[in-house]
């Protein structure tokens, strides 16, 4: 089988490493990686700020450069849903969605695999599920069920399908409130080193805040716990 | 009443800053609101209730002009008295109209956000009537001279200390007087007003079409004593608020009920479908009763193909309860008599995008308030319809269409877009900080640390 990464261009430029854990996981389970490279932004910023005539066109450049893709996979929900729930609206076709793939959604539910490997025995992780991945794509279980069969322990948090406050562009245009939101998911954390998530976005404001405040918690991708979790397998 | 919607970041900003126990009173508030909510749905067949109340609402909606017909028979058959109002000013004529003809001196009113959207209160106070709010949180916040932050609690961005400091200073009770205590003070006011009052105003949640019935829910029996007390009854109805049938009004009741604070059903609800009648000497209602339909807007917004389902709202209140970003400020922050995430596709609609450009960008997208819609709006979609015509109108940021102009040319010219990448790693931190948009950013948090390389460049060194 073979997939196209979408790396995303949160991913291309604050999270190279996890993006390069992703393909050395799909590579460990037999799949094929390959990287289209005119690749750039889904244009889910542009959209959100209400932007169409933009969005539609990066939307048309993205679906050309994965035109040949037999499968889609991308280490970014929020990314993953502007695919397969806006594209159709931008692009009057679905073609491209139904490909495309959040990382754990393709592990769980296109490949079948639910258990990759024993490598987060003994961690206790706090896990933030973001809003596009969770209410647009319905990724809920998978992510959970990758990390716990691996032996994480995801902790209990009260707040963890609360919005994080990101938001795109809402973070720069209400600023004070998106630091409001974030302050409530961190007062709320429980007691855990590290927080995980399949969005960048989130990542990089939840830890953009936890750092201003002092707060000594390591924010990280999905896709490195889950080549962490496969890494660990004897 | 006045809007002051384009402020929203700098009201957001003091509320979060000058008054950080307005976020606590609002977060615990709306947090049980929530949880009562789902448990009230919990052995219920929730999607099916809500898909049924939707059909409802858009069918209504959408034959709006002969339901309307059909509640204005009823109620003149059984004698009350149906004005329409186009506008905020057309509802203070019938009121001025009222006020003289009966020589009203005091006035009690029941909860009415309709009242506010119309401005009613300083009108009526010019007009020379004295007026109570009776419901407990109005009455709270008539005394601190406050807009309601909620539309179902209006009060809740206020604490138990607040009120205490309040009814202390304008009604004597002591420092430390018990939410009981608090009660007794305000009703022992409002008990006077009632048997005192000349007229009684009221909203109505619902207007059943096949009945001129009109049904109002509430918990304190403050809505019944001012329907029925007073010689005469106005209640101001919005347009929107129609339902077919009466046998569509228990579900709709108790849908409400639930969404807004977790009950089966309020503790009452009043139907009221004409004057009082004699039994033997006595009145048993107002010898009038006056129904304002009231457009403000609504015919407007019904004919937007794009917007039109925020009218389905029936004003529960669920998605300012869900809403992580209303949680941060309650409803004063966006300056406008409906707040949240409904307050932000309605406004548009009613009074225009220019006066309420920022609230339909006052929200994350997270969609958490369509999960909770008991008549399934879709209001992240609706949201982005009013983002896109502010975008379209010019009415948002020069600086940000700029930007994002840009960077849809880099994102369409792989290239270009690897220059803009190399570039953020090379612009140094003070730099940065000083940019439009990384500067908000920077305010309350870190700026991103950019790896060495970006994963186009590991993937050409090849990943091991």
């Amino acid at each position: 089988m073979r997939v196209s990464l979408f790396v995303t261009c949160l991913g291309d430029r604050f999270f190279a490493d996890a993006a390069a854990d992703a393909v050395r996981l799909l590579r460990s389970l037999d799949i094929e990686v390959d990287f289209p490279t005119g690749q750039t932004c889904c244009g889910q910023p542009a959209w959100n700020a209400g932007h169409v005539p933009e969005a539609r066109r990066m939307a048309a450049y993205t679906a050309k450069v994965f035109a040949d893709a037999e499968h889609v996979v991308l280490p970014s929900g929020s990314c993953a849903a502007m695919l397969r729930c806006t594209y159709p609206h931008l692009l009057g076709s679905s073609e491209l969605g139904e490909r495309s793939y959040e990382l754990a959604e393709f592990l769980v539910d296109v490949l079948g695999v639910t258990v990759l490997g024993g490598g987060l025995e003994g961690r206790r992780l706090a896990y933030h599920h973001g809003c596009h991945a969770l209410r647009e794509l319905g990724v809920q279980s998978q992510p959970m069920q990758l990390l716990t069969s691996a032996g994480a322990r995801v902790v209990p948090w009260e707040m963890d399908q609360e919005c994080c406050g990101f938001g795109g562009l809402f973070s720069v245009k209400a600023p004070e409130v998106s630091v409001a939101m974030a302050d409530r998911k961190l007062e709320t954390l429980p007691e855990v080193e590290t927080v995980v998530s399949a969005d960048g976005g989130c990542l990089l404001h939840l830890d953009g805040r936890a750092r201003r405040r002092g707060m000594g918690i390591h924010f990280r991708s999905l896709a490195s716990l889950l080549w962490e979790a496969r890494r660990g397998n004897p | 009443m006045e809007i002051h919607s384009r402020d929203y970041r700098q009201r957001a900003r003091h509320i979060i800053q000058e008054t950080p126990e307005v976020r606590e009173a609002v977060t615990a508030a709306t947090q049980t609101f929530d949880d009562h909510r789902r448990a009230a749905f919990d052995d219920l067949d929730r999607d099916a209730l809500r898909r049924w109340a939707e059909g409802v609402k858009s069918h209504a909606l959408t034959h709006l002009e002969e339901y309307l017909q059909e509640a204005e028979a009823r109620l003149l058959e059984r004698g009350a008295q149906v004005h329409w109002a186009e506008t905020a000013s057309d509802v203070h004529q019938v009121f001025q109209h009222i006020v003289a003809k009966h020589g009203v001196r005091r006035a009690v009113k029941a909860k009415s956000m309709l009242s506010e959207e119309i401005g009613l209160n300083p009108f009526l106070e010019a007009c020379g009537v004295e007026l109570f709010e009776t419901d407990l949180g109005e009455y709270i916040i008539q005394l601190l001279g406050e807009p309601p932050s909620h539309i179902v609690g209006p009060a809740i961005h206020r604490s138990l200390e607040d009120v205490q400091g309040l009814f202390h200073d304008r009604l004597g009770t002591p420092f430390d007087a018990s939410p009981e205590e608090l009660a007794k003070a305000a009703r022992r006011v409002l008990r006077d007003a009632f048997l005192t009052a000349d007229l009684g105003i009221s909203g109505g949640n619902f207007l059943v079409a096949e009945t001129g019935s009109i049904a109002l829910i509430e918990n304190e029996g403050n809505i019944r004593m001012s329907t029925s007390l007073p010689r005469i009854h106005v209640a101001l109805v919005g347009i929107e608020k129609v339902l077919p049938r009466w046998a569509d009004l228990p579900t709709f009741l108790q849908v409400t009920s639930k969404s807004a604070t977790g009950q089966p059903v309020g503790t009452f609800v009043s139907i009221i479908q004409g004057p009082g009648c004699l039994v033997g000497q006595e009145p048993d209602g107002p010898e009038e009763f006056h129904v304002i339909l009231v457009d403000c807007g609504r015919t407007r917004l019904l004919a937007d193909p794009e917007a039109w389902e925020a009218l389905r709202c029936v004003r529960c209140g669920a998605c300012l309860n869900v809403c992580p970003v209303y949680r941060q400020t309650g409803g004063h922050a966006y300056g406008y008599v409906y707040s949240g995430p409904i307050g932000a596709i309605i406004g548009p609609g009613l009074v225009g995008l220019g006066e309420t450009v920022p609230l339909p960008f006052a929200s994350s997208l997270c969609g958490a308030c369509e999960e909770v819609c008991p008549v399934r709006i879709p209001i992240p979609k609706l949201l982005h319809v009013w983002r896109q015509r502010a975008v379209e109108r010019g009415l948002t940021d020069g600086a940000e269409r700029s930007i994002l102009d840009l960077w849809a040319a880099a994102v369409t010219h792989p290239r270009l877009f690897g220059w803009v990448e190399k570039l953020m790693a090379i612009i140094p931190e003070w730099v940065s900080r000083r940019l439009p948009m990384l500067r908000d950013w920077n305010s309350g948090r870190e700026l991103p640390v950019v790896e060495g390389r970006t994963f186009r460049e590991l993937w050409e060194e090849g990943i091991e």
